[in-house]
């Protein structure tokens, strides 16, 4: 059969790899999105500044989104065991996010089109918790994944979660919430710095530059609170093998202090992730004060990626630990769609992504240039 | 260990969330088509009106785009927040097309409906147009993948169980994209998302005339409707037909729900208009019947004889009698380790194919194989599903089916004879008939869902098994969480519809505030 051209174990590898692609894209595109909303109460102050940095994304964030809803169909359709033990055990959480990021979308589109301040004022509150509440839910999510999660599977892999949902907010995960928070911010603060004029722009700029600091120093503690042992990790000590039928009962898994950091001894070059998290958020605060928002997007957007892949890289080959009963964890060798779904997917990915990304590209283009006043008071389709 | 108050709530929670998807995502599809075409007509007439047309409408499609989206997200996530097992035992092969979904087609219709709205003074005429193509035809993929996903859960085709993995796996891509149900499914549903924008732009059009306002506008579109409603109301019946069809071939006791068919037939059988199903004494009352009708859509012959319920009932506790064993063989090949036992392995292969079947028997004992005869003949009353509903919600769907078609060839007959302005009875009629799209697309979900029960996925997983290991406060919160927002924003989006259609075409910026001072 056809599938068998990769082999499932490469298969796997792939899909772990993809799986951090799409979070990646989705911090870089979407992130800007929830960025400018949560910079709204800080760098606007007048209806018509609001609506500039509305417009600004608006063009462009519902394709944006799309990298969400990709997110959760890919780890549906190549991890359906982690989309089905994480979702129902993050149930509070993911209620949360939807919530949020219901609002946004008609925040978007309704907030102007009724001229009361009160109305306004709303959908502004609706828009901002619309960009703070899943970047912060986000955070805490790979905090929790980091610390491992209560759960298990029964001998039908039915999976139960018995933690409850103030659990998820300990002190290690909040910190990772905070940390994505920043993050968003300022690559928000980079894209708005990029697309507004002043007084929006220097307020952006301003803004950026703390939240890079904060993220770097919130990126320090987080890796400290690892490399103390403050966070343990988890190791595979004996598993059937690589290329079986997923079945997440068939292995022996113990909680390990250092574990999250093996990889980074057995591998150096793993240093580069940090390595570009750190550069990325310091050259972005450095560009945005010599004013050259253009720069400080694509390092904002390095910086992401760095930040994330020193997570995955770190679980790596775990995708969700479990802190009660280790051996029910989530790895990629066993959580996984067959061979044949694996095989199915990765071709759509082939075929389909490079044209998102051509189209994308083409819709940045076509929107280019700044969003100026005389566009929000004079264009009828402006938000 | 599992609550049969969680499967309902969760039920009741994805139906409703489901159904008010449904009101917005009919109206994007058919819209979305008929911008296109008036956008066409623009840049091959070059005349005015028509691109003011195109904004227009495309003002009233983005409010009503923003619900799509808002609604849709909970849909993509909550088969993992809330059928945890579902996902499990199924993802396999209902993921992919979800998945794709989203790579092929969402992302097309969200990438290019901000350049549909930001895009009119940035691209050239042809450019635009083809940036409002773009949407459509994603848009009309999205519903496509979609219903890939949803008729494998009514035919599941190309797919096998798996004991190592403990979930259904995808053996024929081919076979669940080219799905038979699929097929039927898509156009069926397409179409009636065509009808329900037609009857939109009809109604509203109609309102113009009536008040005498924005006469030119109101016209053309009424006519455009009038012959692209009339096109898809006709081709919603016909390709109903089709479904009917189809779901003969593989739920055979959904139709004969839909039916009230207590007992087989002879052939060919005859389609009941109107009756009176009574579910303690397994007969319908005041019965009318039209003979022939229901053989001939449903078998295509006037020879095949359509089995009745209490056949169908006969056949699933064989059926379970069967899942019996296979549970039994499934339970011993889980436990043992290293190479399975060859004759358990061989039992398992004859029996696999009714394994859900076994399943059924899990509501009333979960080690299954202990199961008595009482609860064995219980479970296959089981897959009978809610008749009542079923019954009455198909025939007024039919009903407003035929009506529509009925109101677009007057609309057309009118609009040819040029009289559609000083007929005001038409278009008052045309006013009321606004709800009817919504009502039938509503009435048919429920059909093609509810008639699916007890099944999640038909003949292999319980829909009760499905549900995730969460506890009934949970649910019931976020189940009324859902409802009450959802409520919210559908009367905004409500009262936004009638501020813009009473403002009508041509009409300015949208305002700002104008103060100086800092705002929160």
């Amino acid at each position: 059969m056809i599938h068998e051209l990769v082999d499932y174990e490469t298969l796997r590898v792939i899909w772990w790899a993809l799986l951090g692609l799409l979070l990646i894209g989705f911090a870089i595109m979407d992130g800007f999105d929830m960025g400018v909303a949560i910079l709204l109460p800080f760098t606007t102050k007048t209806d018509t500044e609001r609506r500039i940095a509305i417009n600004s994304i608006a063009p462009v964030w519902e394709g944006n989104q799309v990298w969400f809803i990709l997110g959760g169909g890919a780890i549906f359709a190549a991890w359906p065991l982690v989309y089905a033990a994480a979702f129902s055990g993050f149930y509070g959480a993911m209620f949360l996010v939807l919530i949020a990021l219901i609002i946004r979308p008609v925040g978007m589109k309704y907030r102007s089109k009724i001229f009361h301040p009160i109305w306004r004022a709303v959908w502004d509150c609706g828009l901002f918790l619309g960009g703070f509440v899943p970047s912060l839910v986000f955070g805490i999510a790979f905090g929790n994944i980091l610390t491992g999660v209560p759960f298990y599977f029964d001998e039908t892999l039915r999976s139960f979660y018995t933690g409850s949902f103030l659990d998820l907010f300990s002190p290690f995960p909040f910190i990772c919430g905070l940390l994505s928070v920043s993050l968003f911010t300022m690559h928000g603060a980079t894209y708005l710095a990029l697309k507004t004029h002043d007084p929006i722009t220097t307020r952006s700029k301003k803004a950026g530059v703390r939240a890079a600091l904060v993220s770097m120093i919130l990126f320090t503690v987080g890796w400290l609170w690892i490399k103390n042992g403050w966070v343990p990790g988890y190791n595979i000590l004996e598993i059937s093998g690589f290329d079986e039928p997923s079945n997440p009962l068939g292995k022996i898994v113990t909680q390990d202090t250092y574990a999250w950091l093996t990889n980074y001894r057995l591998y150096p070059w793993m240093w580069a992730a940090p390595a570009l998290g750190y550069g990325g958020a310091c050259l972005t605060a450095v560009l945005l004060l010599i004013k050259h928002p253009g720069k400080a997007f694509i390092t904002s957007a390095v910086a992401q990626l760095g930040v994330i892949s020193t997570a995955g890289l770190s679980l790596f080959p775990f995708i969700l630990p479990s802190s009660t009963h280790p051996s029910s964890s989530l790895t990629i060798w066993d959580a996984s769609s067959s061979h044949m779904t694996l095989f199915i997917m990765l071709a759509s990915v082939i075929i389909f992504l490079p044209l998102v990304l051509i189209y994308t590209a083409w819709v940045f283009r076509v929107m280019r240039g700044k969003v100026s006043e005389e566009d929000v008071l004079t264009n009828t389709q402006s938000y | 260990m599992l609550d049969l108050d969680i499967s309902q709530l969760s039920r009741l929670q994805f139906g409703l969330t489901a159904l008010y998807h449904f009101l917005f995502v009919p109206l994007t599809i058919g819209l979305a088509l008929l911008l296109a075409i008036m956008e066409s007509v623009y840049v091959m007439t070059n005349r005015e009106i028509w691109r003011q047309m195109t904004k227009f409408w495309g003002l009233l499609f983005g409010i009503n785009f923003a619900m799509g989206i808002a609604t849709g997200i909970t849909m993509e996530f909550q088969f993992g927040t809330n059928w945890a097992y579902y996902s499990h035992y199924v993802g396999d092969i209902f993921g992919a097309p979800l998945a794709i979904e989203g790579l092929m087609a969402f992302f097309l219709e969200a990438t290019f409906v901000g350049l549909f709205f930001f895009g009119w003074d940035r691209l050239s005429k042809v450019g635009h147009l083809t940036v409002t193509w773009l949407v459509a035809i994603g848009s009309n993929l999205s519903a496509f993948w979609i219903l890939v996903a949803n008729a494998w859960m009514q035919n599941p085709v190309g797919s096998q169980f798996n004991f190592q993995t403990m979930r259904m796996e995808m053996t024929s891509f081919y076979d669940v994209i080219f799905n038979p149900v699929a097929q039927s499914k898509f156009v069926h549903t397409v179409s009636a998302c065509y009808v329900t924008g037609a009857v939109f732009v009809m109604a509203i059009s109609a309102y113009y005339l009536l008040k005498g306002r924005h006469q030119e506008l109101a016209k053309r579109s009424m006519t455009v409707a009038a012959s692209f409603g009339l096109a898809s109301a006709l081709s919603v019946v016909v390709l109903g037909d089709e479904s009917g069809y189809t779901t003969s071939q593989n739920q055979k006791m959904k139709l004969a729900a839909i039916e009230a068919m207590w007992e087989t037939e002879s052939a060919p059988a005859g389609f009941t208009v109107f009756g009176l199903p009574n579910l303690e004494t397994h007969t319908n009352a005041y019965e009318l019947k039209v003979p022939w009708v229901l053989g001939l859509i449903a078998t295509r012959t006037l020879d095949t004889p359509l089995l009745g319920i209490k056949d169908l009932v006969t056949q699933a506790e064989t059926r379970i009698r069967r899942g019996i064993i296979a549970y039994g063989a499934l339970y011993n090949l889980r436990r043992g380790t290293g190479v399975p036992d060859p004759q358990t392995l061989s039992l398992f292969n004859e029996y696999q194919k009714d394994l859900g079947y076994g399943l059924l028997l899990k509501r009333y004992t979960p080690t299954v194989t202990d199961a008595t005869n009482a609860q064995i003949k219980q479970a296959a009353w089981d897959t009978v599903p809610n008749i009542i509903p079923l019954f009455w919600s198909f025939r007024f769907m039919v009903g407003i089916g035929f009506t529509l078609i009925a109101l677009f060839a007057t609309a057309f007959y009118l609009s040819a004879k040029r009289r559609l302005v000083e007929s005001r009875w038409f278009l008052k009629l045309a006013l009321l008939s606004l709800p009817l799209p919504w009502i039938a697309s509503e009435l048919g979900w429920i059909v093609a869902e509810h008639g699916r029960q007890p099944w999640a996925i038909e003949g292999i997983l319980p829909t009760s098994l499905g549900v995730s290991s969460v506890t009934s406060g949970q649910v019931w919160f976020s189940l009324i969480g859902f409802v009450v927002f959802y409520s919210l924003l559908a009367l905004v989006d409500v009262v936004l519809m009638i501020k813009y259609i009473k403002l009508g075409p041509g009409q300015e910026p949208l305002p700002n505030l104008r103060t100086k001072r800092r705002i929160a």
